[in-house]
């Protein structure tokens, strides 16, 4: 239906959108090449020289980034399976018929809409504290002894936090879609004799598959640059235990100005990202329809 | 939905369904209940949930000690700001991509949403250092620049999406009756699309408004957000639980509100219409 008067007002209306994000996207890329390949650090200015791929090689052989790369695809990933799977059940318990659906709902995907800094916060101090947390009360009055969850398990504590957070996300994007499954088709293996476990693995799940892969997408996006959560509690620590990627080139650049260190770091993330990227883009280019 | 539920089973559903609703609610709702507290009573064990001399005086401290208006402020003008001019960008692109596309119109879709998966932290060196050059740090200017062009890939999606459901019979009934493209746009789509446009918005306003890598790394003081206003709670001079909860409450309520009233809106916005 496109003539050439619409198409060529189609192009210049898109030319705005497509310039801004490719300068976008290639000044700061272009400087991080760049500055990568330099000793460049802010605490002596003026003292910048090329030294090739060094940077490189001093951030891949660094310890920690091993222990990086390590906790952000257990963070990553942990946090991905538990949002998917406490998120399906959640879904599945809401599509119920229960008594005051819509207050139970909004209950449920409130902490979606809480900022990572107050979550962050919260947690830690209220729930999670040592001594006067509510976490610590509830071990007490069991008889068990309180856990000093940030110095004990300090990447666990952070998954949880992290994993509070988009489980509602999965949860309303699940909800959403067993709304829009065939309850014909349900009752019908039901009346044919399936037991509700078949039903859920026959009829449910592969009903659920896209969006669960939109969920993995749009998750791991985020995930992958979790870093309030980390920057108010644990600060990475202790010692390398919850240094993510983001979280180590963050301290390099702005705690120890090592902006040719922190600049090739940049760039691996970048890399790893896309690794990862082309897996996820190809679900998502498949299902699109343009 | 016409289900068979005997009353029991509902009475189960009920039961278990509230108890999670309560279970992933709580630390939002411990916190709100804390806001309410002395200093003394929100550090005292046993916890006390309901029968504690409720106390409004934290609100006005962190008004008063930490000026929470002045950086609501600065939250309100950057997601603002920010989701406007994003706006302002998008709803032509993602019109043109909708209502005119070419052959290569997926592979910007694609290219757009895969400068998302460039993580803020592989730029965040040389962003630092232009900003600081040119005078932006601290600055709201620079943070509405900044969240526009980061969110820009997703505000495009979604208004796509959006724009995408608009039936194209209409367009061409009205071009058959001799609408111009101009008269097109304003009377025939414009109507239609306002709707997706406010989610859009919405949604968007949500995400500025909550994110923490940018406005923690090139603020401090002056244009600082909301979310450097809480992280300011995190050193342990600033450690009083009542206060901090305070603040959060402040921080977090408007946008909860926001996000209640749009949550439909947000699946069908954040899963780019892959989910109905």
């Amino acid at each position: 239906m496109a003539t050439q008067q619409t198409q060529t007002l189609g192009r210049l209306l898109l030319t705005p959108a497509v310039a801004l994000l490719f300068v976008w996207m290639i000044i700061p890329l272009g400087m991080t090449i760049y500055f990568s390949l330099l000793s460049y650090n802010l605490l002596n200015p003026g003292m910048e020289r090329f030294i090739g791929l060094e940077n490189y090689v001093y951030f891949l052989t660094d310890p920690a980034f091993l222990a990086s790369l390590r906790n952000t695809l257990v963070l990553v990933g942990s946090v991905l399976i538990i949002t998917v799977v406490v998120g399906t059940l959640v879904a599945l318990l809401l599509d119920q018929a229960f008594v005051g659906r819509s207050i139970v709902r909004l209950m449920v995907i409130a902490p979606f809409f809480v900022m990572p800094t107050v979550s962050a916060l919260v947690w830690k101090n209220l729930l999670m504290h040592p001594v006067s947390g509510m976490f610590a009360w509830i071990m007490t009055s069991v008889g068990l002894e309180p856990i000093d969850w940030f110095a004990q398990y300090p990447l666990f504590s952070i998954v949880l936090i992290v994993a509070w957070q988009w489980t509602p996300f999965a949860a309303l994007i699940l909800l959403t879609a067993l709304q829009s499954l065939d309850e014909e088709q349900r009752e019908a293996a039901l009346m044919d004799g399936a037991g509700a476990f078949s039903t859920f693995l026959y009829i449910t799940l592969p009903h659920l598959a896209r969006p669960i892969a939109v969920v993995i997408l749009i998750e791991t996006i985020f995930l992958l640059t979790v870093f309030a959560e980390i920057y108010v509690t644990t600060g990475g620590g202790p010692g390398l235990q919850t240094t993510n990627i983001a979280f180590l080139i963050y301290s390099q650049a702005l705690i120890q100005y090592d902006v040719g260190g922190a600049s090739a770091g940049g760039l691996v993330a970048v890399v790893i990202a896309n690794i990862l990227a082309i897996f996820l883009m190809r679900i998502v280019g498949r299902s699109l329809e343009v | 939905m016409a289900r068979r539920d005997s009353a029991s089973r509902v009475f189960v559903s009920t039961l278990a369904a509230w108890a999670v609703g309560f279970l992933i609610f709580f630390p939002i709702l411990w916190m709100v209940l804390t806001s309410f507290k002395t200093e003394l009573e929100a550090f005292s064990t046993p916890p006390s949930f309901l029968f504690f001399h409720w106390t409004t005086e934290n609100y006005a401290t962190v008004q008063e000690r930490s000026d929470y208006v002045a950086h609501a402020m600065n939250s309100l003008i950057i997601a603002g700001g920010s989701t406007l001019i994003a706006l302002l960008i998008a709803v032509p692109a993602a019109w043109s991509m909708a209502f005119a596309p070419t052959k290569r119109t997926k592979d910007v879709l694609l290219w757009m949403l895969s400068t998302k998966m460039l993580p803020p932290v592989g730029v965040l060196v040389p962003i630092y250092l232009i900003f600081r050059d040119f005078g932006l740090l601290d600055s709201r200017t620079g943070l509405i620049l900044v969240l526009c062009l980061g969110n820009l890939p997703i505000v495009v999606w979604m208004l796509f999406t959006y724009f995408k459901e608009i039936p194209k019979d209409i367009l061409e009934a009205a071009r058959m009756d001799g609408a111009t493209v101009g008269k097109e746009l304003i009377y025939v789509l414009t109507p239609m699309a306002v709707p997706g446009i406010a989610s859009t918005l919405l949604l968007n306003f949500i995400l500025a408004w909550n994110e923490a890598f940018w406005t923690l790394n090139l603020t401090t003081s002056e244009a600082a957000p909301l979310t450097v206003f809480i992280a300011s709670y995190s050193s342990p001079e600033g450690l009083f639980w009542a206060k901090l909860s305070a603040a959060s409450t402040l921080a977090i309520a408007p946008i909860l509100v926001l996000g209640w009233f749009s949550q439909r809106q947000l699946v069908r916005g954040l899963t780019f219409g892959a989910v109905k």
